[in-house]
């Protein structure tokens, strides 16, 4: 056991402070120390996908970091997408394209494609799909899911 | 599994991180991206005490040239070099070659120092460093010092950096102006680690006559590797299919490898052979105003 270290964290606008122990991943900060549970844990690697959030505006897998290095960041999660009870026009499309089956890749699908339609609100079907090959999904075969991105960067551009 | 505990420190200038460096050694690793680094520590096949991350010092993110040449900090991120318009318009085989580093989330954090440091031969910014002629500037704590690729790699993921240096800078020369270049490679799966990945740069002065060219091979030795005697076949030499052809065969022999879980060693040079002939012709339909 090494000296854990005090960090200043905002997760989704809120202020947190905590002691961290420098090996706890960052990814099991925020579920277990946070209880932001709609972050997932697959791979523990950094091939699934499933542990991407946004860190001061860019994705990145969760279980590549550790809590420690997070002491003044700005990290958004899937919590952090809906506006109240409204949801995100990618949450939306999901929704209605059918993005999903079991949900287990969704948190890092939602939190991968809301970094690339903010750089780019008007891709490509091709783009998306090489975009959103950096998750797994093993239910949908990604046809809904690049539907769903699709339909979300129109309902976005539209607004 | 979860990595092992250790002891965290951040430093926030260089010669702070060589002195944590000088001071723990062998039981220090440094972080900086840990895009290669944190899988090896979750799975224990990396197990430092010490953990030196020096990603607060801001002042290793630069991009930008010196004279004619592109100079980029140690923790330049794989992202920005990529999206740099100064690389993609001067350098661009560089950004090509790094937009097949696993995806955006990985280069998002990834960082050219510690790509370089990692040293596995098949990844991108080592074969596209032997292509440039580039060189990584290292610090230690008796000085500095330049080294070349061939001396910098030493074999599978294993570099000539002693313990206590630090990888600060990587610069690289300027290209001329008829420059054709391709960057290609071989994986199972988009994302994945390349089996074989082949840069290739020609130069020229008259249409259709070749200066000078560069075949840098990744995943075919225990280093990136150029193809020095087919890239002789190819220098002074007017460009044709069939010298395209040959020279891609003599690379393909030019190889080292040795069979993996991926690929066997057949296959990879191969491989090598496909990528380097097609790698030679796309550089060179560039050349003869294709691009």
């Amino acid at each position: 056991m090494t000296d854990s270290r005090r960090i200043m964290v905002k997760v989704n606008g809120v202020d947190y402070e905590r002691l961290v122990e420098p090996r706890q991943l960052r990814v099991d900060f925020l579920r277990d120390d946070l209880e932001l549970i709609g972050t997932h844990f697959g791979c523990e690697h950094g091939i699934c996908g499933s542990c991407t959030v946004l860190f001061n505006g860019r994705a990145v897998r969760s279980c590549l970091m550790f809590a420690v290095q997070a002491d003044g960041a700005d990290i958004l999660t899937v919590e952090g997408l809906a506006d109240g009870k409204q949801l995100h026009p990618l949450q939306v499309a999901f929704r209605e394209k059918h993005g999903l089956q079991c949900g287990f890749c969704t948190p890092g699908m939602l939190m991968t494609a809301y970094e690339f339609l903010n750089e780019n609100s008007n891709p490509s079907e091709e783009e998306v799909r090489k975009n959103m090959s950096g998750v797994l999904c093993r239910c949908t075969g990604y046809k809904q899911v690049v539907d769903s991105v699709m339909e979300a960067a129109q309902q976005m551009r539209n607004k | 599994m979860k990595p092992c505990a250790f002891e965290y420190f951040n430093p926030q200038s260089v010669q702070e991180a060589i002195a944590l460096l000088d001071r723990y050694g062998d039981e220090a690793k440094i972080i900086a991206g840990g895009q290669s680094l944190v899988p090896m520590m979750n799975f224990r096949l990396a197990r430092p005490e010490i953990l030196i991350d020096i990603t607060g010092i801001k002042k290793l993110e630069y991009i930008k040239t010196e004279g004619d040449e592109l100079v980029i900090g140690a923790l330049a991120r794989e992202r920005d070099i990529e999206q740099s318009p100064l690389v993609v318009e001067k350098w661009p085989i560089l950004s090509k070659a790094i937009s097949f580093i696993g995806h955006s989330a990985i280069r998002n954090r990834g960082t050219i120092g510690g790509s370089l440091v990692h040293a596995d031969p098949s990844a991108e910014i080592p074969t596209s460093l032997c292509a440039l002629n580039g060189n990584v500037k290292v610090v230690g704590p008796s000085g500095e010092k330049i080294l070349q690729p061939e001396e910098f790699f030493m074999t599978y993921l294993t570099t000539s950096l002693e313990p206590s240096d630090l990888l600060v800078e990587v610069r690289i020369p300027a290209l001329p102006e008829k420059t054709g270049w391709s960057f290609g490679e071989l994986s199972r799966r988009s994302g994945d680690f390349a089996i074989v990945a082949v840069g290739i740069l020609l130069f020229t002065e008259t249409t259709g006559v070749c200066r000078e060219a560069r075949i840098s091979m990744g995943g075919v030795a225990p280093t990136p590797v150029r193809a020095e005697e087919a890239e002789a076949l190819l220098a002074g030499q007017k460009i044709t299919e069939k010298l395209i052809a040959e020279a891609a065969q003599q690379a393909a022999e030019e190889t080292d490898t040795e069979p993996d879980y991926h690929a066997s060693a057949e296959y990879r040079m191969e491989m090598a052979r496909v990528f380097v002939k097609r790698g030679l012709q796309e550089a060179c339909n560039m050349l003869n105003g294709g691009q």
